[in-house]
């Protein structure tokens, strides 16, 4: 089996190359935050956060705020969403920081967007979607906050959008999308309410994901993605069904998605490499437990230590 | 008011040597000493977007910056600021929404799976109400003819029925739209969606017979699609006891496994079936006794049991779930 090249992507990751012409280039400025998440976190993963200096990452951070809400946009000068707020916080964490929030007016401008059905909109254009219901609670539990929200109407709705399947889609009705169903369990795992996912039916839904070629789709009848490493991946991790796949054809998949010689992982072999999938693409061996790479936690998408710092150092 | 954005019929101009734009001191990107992610700039992206910088901050709502937002979603549709900004100037200058429409439609056509650019839509659809219904229903089934799986799409499509009505021909386009591909799951799960929530259909139970009727054909016709299988057990849901006594259910896996033995799908149903107590017909048994010789099965076991083992080989990928099922099968199952 290939081997992971942890050296080649944090150089990708620490500077991507400046080419005139890079489509990362023109639609990455306004989700810049997302951007950081996904390159410090897969740093931290491979043991290289020290790669960066945190201060002034955290000074830029504070800038990506809106004053007026609490919330996060995507960079300096956009507007908040919870999209860059939940990053914002994330990053955070990473660099052992939170003390820089002001945690009321972050935790409740997230708060002030649930919806009277339990759903969270992104933003005051009020698009619902079940991944604002995982990002409001991720968020707010990361914070200690999530007595601001109404837990059991946000549970409620994201029990609506369970499928036949078992499965969750974007909206009650909404089609089973691995993406989705990682939102739902995440928030229905960070509330204690996993006892509403029908783990067997769900968990063989998951795995029959795996393509023949070991990689993993989203939906029946589509192509396998290195992204779906990390959906299904830690859907299954957490209502514990993940030795139902099989673990050794999805880490060579996964390291044949790798560009051995500048770095970066593509979202199948032999296409062109972005930051967010060589996120999903270490995360999703973390979880599988590949040798070098720390522990990542499922539901909270950060590694195992910095959740314990968070939750277990007071 | 132009809202068209021909670049690539005409060479752009510059902003800064257009004369209805002397006036303003655009405001670049403060990147940072040490950019996180280092950013290349075509540089009439860069300049695009320090005008609309500028423009935003002074908060201008005027026919020009809404052509400035044209130009920057043009360039890129993803930045989600440009388009709060857009709906702001459209809602202060009172525009067209219909012309709005016309834009989004073109927009939409090259970025099918930006969140954006549908919210945009539904916001429009909103405002506009129900008689933009057979339009947004319309203009789907467009863009569905370009990517039939396309999740943003189908959510937008969902929205539309839900709050703005348009059901009468629904379960008709699920028909033409498995009639192209089979194998189209989002058709599947939308035809779930109008059997069962359709103000015009009488709800799961009146539709049960004919959807099982329906779905059995498909699956005779290519047993290896795996989403007719899924939407026939959904059809049973909530009523576990009619599942296992209907006949019909049995007999549409056994005619599979003729076509094709190890046909994995029949084979998992029917472990399903025998779990939750069906009491299996002497052509199920012998089946099952057959196939546990041709994979050479030893020892003695119960018929579900037989099944695992024998899906254990047919499905290796999965064989840790089928060992599951085997050591988690209800006692008193056969």
């Amino acid at each position: 089996m290939g081997e992971l090249e942890g050296k080649k992507h944090v150089q990708y990751i620490v500077s991507v190359e400046k080419k005139k012409d890079s489509f990362e280039a023109l639609v990455i400025e306004h989700l810049r935050l997302n951007g950081a998440y996904w390159g410090l976190t897969t740093l931290d993963l491979l043991n290289e956060i020290e790669a960066v200096k945190p201060d002034e990452i955290v000074q830029w951070i504070m800038q990506c705020q809106d004053i007026g809400s609490g919330g996060f946009g995507g960079n300096v000068g956009h507007d908040p969403h919870l999209l860059y707020t939940l990053s914002a916080v994330q990053v955070l964490a990473l660099l052992n920081r939170l003390d820089v929030l002001d945690i009321d007016k972050v935790s409740d401008y997230v708060a002030g967007l649930q919806n009277e059905d339990g759903s969270f909109s992104g933003d005051m254009w009020g698009e619902v979607d079940t991944r604002f219901s995982y990002i409001a609670i991720c968020c707010l539990s990361l914070l200690g906050q999530l007595s601001k929200i109404n837990v059991e109407s946000a549970v409620n709705y994201i029990v609506s959008c369970k499928n036949l399947d078992g499965g969750f889609g974007s909206i009650p009705g909404g089609e089973s999308h691995a993406g989705q169903i990682f939102c739902c369990v995440g928030t229905l795992a960070i509330t204690g309410s996993l006892h509403h996912v029908d783990r067997d039916l769900l968990g063989w839904w998951l795995c029959e994901r795996q393509c023949k070629d070991g990689g993993l789709n989203g939906r029946p009848e589509k192509l396998a993605d290195v992204c779906y490493s990390w959906w299904v991946l830690s859907s299954l991790v957490m209502i514990d069904r993940v030795h139902w796949i099989d673990k050794e054809k999805l880490t060579r998949f996964i390291l044949n998605c790798q560009d051995k010689e500048n770095g970066g992982i593509s979202d199948r072999p032999d296409n062109a490499v972005d930051v967010y999938h060589t996120y999903f693409g270490v995360a999703g061996l973390s979880l599988l437990e590949y040798p070098g790479i720390k522990p990542i936690d499922p539901a909270y998408a950060l590694p195992v230590d910095v959740v314990n710092r968070i939750f277990f150092s007071k | 008011m132009s809202t068209s954005s021909d670049e690539d019929d005409v060479e752009r101009i510059p902003l800064c040597s257009r004369p209805e734009w002397s006036d303003v001191q655009p405001l670049p990107q403060d990147d940072g000493p040490n950019p996180v992610v280092s950013i290349a700039y075509r540089d009439e992206f860069r300049e695009t977007m320090d005008y609309f910088r500028a423009i935003y901050a002074a908060d201008e709502r005027s026919c020009r910056a809404l052509e400035l937002t044209t130009e920057a979603i043009g360039m890129n549709p993803g930045n989600y600021t440009v388009w709060h900004f857009r709906r702001l100037v459209l809602e202060s200058l009172n525009a067209n929404l219909h012309e709005e429409r016309d834009f989004v439609d073109r927009i939409t056509f090259q970025n099918s799976k930006n969140y954006q650019i549908w919210h945009h839509r539904r916001w429009l659809a909103e405002k506009l109400g129900t008689e933009a219904a057979n339009r947004e229903l319309e203009f789907t089934k467009q863009v569905f003819a370009l990517d039939a799986k396309n999740y943003h799409t189908w959510s937008h499509r969902q929205w539309v029925l839900e709050s703005l009505g348009g059901w009468e021909n629904e379960l008709e386009f699920c028909c033409e739209l498995l009639e192209d591909d089979v194998f189209n799951n989002s058709a599947w799960n939308q035809r779930y969606f109008v059997i069962t929530r359709s103000p015009l259909l009488g709800g799961l139970q009146a539709m049960r017979d004919s959807e099982v009727c329906y779905t059995s054909k498909i699956i005779l016709a290519d047993p290896h699609n795996e989403s007719p299988w899924r939407y026939l057990r959904g059809l049973y849901k909530g009523e576990i006891q009619m599942l296992i006594s209907d006949n019909k259910v049995p007999e549409l896996c056994l005619k599979v496994l003729e076509i094709n033995k190890s046909n994995l799908f029949a084979l998992s149903l029917l472990l399903d079936l025998l779990s939750r107590g069906h009491q299996p017909s002497d052509e199920l048994r012998a089946v099952i006794g057959a196939l546990r010789s041709s994979q050479d099965i030893a020892g003695t076991h119960g018929l579900a049991a037989t099944l695992c083992l024998v899906l254990e080989t047919v499905d290796p990928m999965r064989s840790s779930y089928w060992a599951w099922r085997r050591t988690n099968l209800p006692t008193g199952v056969c």
